[in-house]
């Protein structure tokens, strides 16, 4: 049993590394792929061939392009991320204020998710018609209303009419840590909501197929009650399918962080990245994807380690 | 539901009261009223209309992104469940590569490159649904492959070609089409999502996302130029779900698409 687990171990990590690679292509390719002379479309048409010359030599485009690659990743490997092309500053730097904001946004929205979605999907999994109908309900909306858009009507009541968070801005944990819980209030509660819908969803799915195996009507038979048969037998038995499907929407919200750290005026690598674009400012494009990509990457690593570990099935089979 | 939109979107031009450019100076932010259903915007244009040409051009983007998708998907799909081997290797392998960043940063990252705008929304979306409507397209193939008519047409000598397009295909398509039409619904998010950042529709193009972003400064004082256009988007996503689960009833009661 502890071979099977150690293999699966290794196996799905060594799984990681061509995804890697995959995803250090696609970011290192940002740059490349821009339609005719990426220096010009950055600096613009006022700008001198000194430099053109100078921005090329530096983001080292005039070297061939196994070169750039290797000093590419190798940069990464040494920490040196490169310099912001507009504000001169350094990249590493840079990613170290932004990605506590995107962390803590993205975390804030993933405990609020699973702590309203996992119970409610319970519930309903054992609950009435009504408690069915009502949770139903809950998902069809989460689902269909953009995050966005729900981010603007929350501060239209929470903010512009009650008053009782803050519209926008940021204001560090370190700083003032229930000043910057009033101003993640909002923007954690708009990320959470659609997140706590496919949670329930999923929840309510997984516990319903584990209520419906035969070793359920065994334990009812020996007086167990429904609520340890829940909580104790159902819950744990479905706990592998909703952890993979945590893991995935780990995706979903880092992308969702994307809009709503813009919608907020949040300081996060999302908004780093939206308004590098606008300025064409293609060395922080690519570090601000590659931060994003990277814990997707690692965060679906520790979900499948996890499932693995809950789950001696997957471990097995993957050995086998 | 989503054929009411769709005539909306379609027939804007005529059934809009108001040209989506036209600017009413004495109807700055104007509440709504019998003139502005919808109320008006910061610069006076009527945001009914807005709604109306906005609808037409995020529908344009998101549904025209997903039959781009199945336009590729469903052949890559059927070659890698029909010939398997090598070729359902190579074709799965190279579109999981697509899966390695989340949706919207892949979507993001195509208009990095190849610069904001609807066209490149469209097929930045439709990239990014290639791999879910491939596999679809493939699991739907493989269950397809295996009953009697396709075994008996091959023993009656039709070439592989013949088999695919007159048996597997036709066949095989239901779970895909299910799947798109719940798909369009993700799509219209994201153009919105896209539109909302500045990075999909252009102005003056009017989209839903767009009417959002520029709405954010008024909130307070105009909470219309807000309110209709995201509700028009809600009342589009619903319209899709509801489409994509009554053809999975219809068509897919085995669950491919599930």
């Amino acid at each position: 049993m502890m071979n099977a687990r150690f293999a699966f171990v290794v196996r799905r990590v060594l799984l990681t590394v061509p995804v890697l690679f995959v995803m250090s292509v696609i970011v290192f390719l940002i740059i490349r792929l821009v339609p005719g002379d990426p220096v010009r479309t950055m600096l613009g048409f006022r700008a001198t061939e000194a430099n053109v010359i100078e921005i090329r030599s530096q983001l080292g485009l005039d070297q061939p392009l196994v070169v750039q690659y290797l000093d590419f990743v190798g940069g990464i490997f040494r920490g040196d991320l490169g310099t912001d092309i507009v504000s001169k500053a350094s990249l590493s730097e840079l990613l170290a204020q932004r990605l506590p904001v995107t962390f803590e946004l993205t975390g804030l929205a993933m405990i609020l998710a699973i702590a309203i979605g996992v119970p409610l999907g319970v519930r309903a999994a054992n609950g009435g018609r009504r408690i069915r109908r009502l949770t139903e309900g809950f998902v069809i909306l989460g689902i269909s209303i953009p995050d966005f858009w729900l981010g603007i009507m929350l501060v239209l009541v929470f903010a512009a009419t009650l008053g009782i968070f803050p519209p926008s801005g940021y204001i560090p944990f370190v700083d003032d840590p229930v000043q910057n819980l009033r101003y993640m209030a909002l923007p954690v509660l708009t990320l959470a909501v659609g997140e706590a819908a496919y949670f329930l969803r999923t929840t309510r799915a997984a516990v319903e197929g584990v209520l419906a195996r035969p070793f359920v009507g065994f334990l009812r038979a020996k007086g167990l009650s429904e609520r340890r048969i829940v909580g104790g037998h159902a819950l744990r038995n479905a706990a592998p399918t909703i952890i993979t499907v945590i893991g995935i929407q780990v995706g979903v919200l880092l992308g969702g962080a994307v809009i709503i750290e813009t919608l907020f005026a949040l300081p996060g690598v999302g908004r780093l990245i939206v308004t590098a674009i606008t300025q064409r400012n293609y060395p922080t494009i690519q570090i601000g994807v590659l931060a994003i990509a990277a814990i997707f990457i690692l965060v679906s690593l520790v979900t499948d380690l996890v499932v693995g570990m809950l789950d001696p099935r997957v471990a097995d089979g993957a050995s086998t | 539901m989503l054929g009411i939109l769709v005539i909306i979107a379609l027939a804007a031009p005529i059934l809009a009261p108001h040209g989506p450019e036209t600017v009413d100076a004495d109807q700055v932010l104007g509440a709504p009223s019998l003139i502005h259903p919808f109320g008006s915007d910061v610069l006076g244009r009527d945001v009914l209309s807005r709604v109306m040409f906005g609808l037409r051009s995020s529908l344009l983007v998101a549904l025209s992104s997903v039959a781009l998708s199945c336009v590729v998907a469903i052949p890559l799909g059927i070659v890698a469940g029909y010939a398997g081997g090598w070729a359902d290797t190579a074709i799965s392998r190279t579109l999981d590569m697509i899966l390695v960043l989340p949706a919207l940063l892949l979507a993001i990252t195509f208009i990095a490159i190849l610069g904001p705008g609807s066209t490149v929304a469209a097929l930045a979306i439709a990239v990014i649904y290639l791999p879910i409507l491939a596999r679809v397209m493939r699991a739907s193939t493989l269950v397809v492959v295996r009953n009697e008519y396709v075994i008996g047409a091959r023993a009656r000598g039709a070439g592989h070609f013949r088999t695919v397009i007159g048996h597997v295909a036709p066949n095989a398509l239901a779970p895909v089409i299910v799947q798109a039409s719940v798909l369009s619904a993700f799509a219209l998010q994201l153009e919105a999502g896209l539109s909302f950042l500045g990075l999909g529709t252009q102005p003056p193009t009017p989209s839903l996302g767009g009417m959002l972003s520029d709405g954010r400064d008024v909130l307070t004082q105009a909470p219309w130029v807000e309110i209709f256009p995201g509700l028009a988007i809600v009342v589009a996503v619903l319209a899709f779900t509801f489409l994509g689960e009554g053809l999975r009833r219809a068509f897919d009661p085995q669950g491919v698409t599930s």
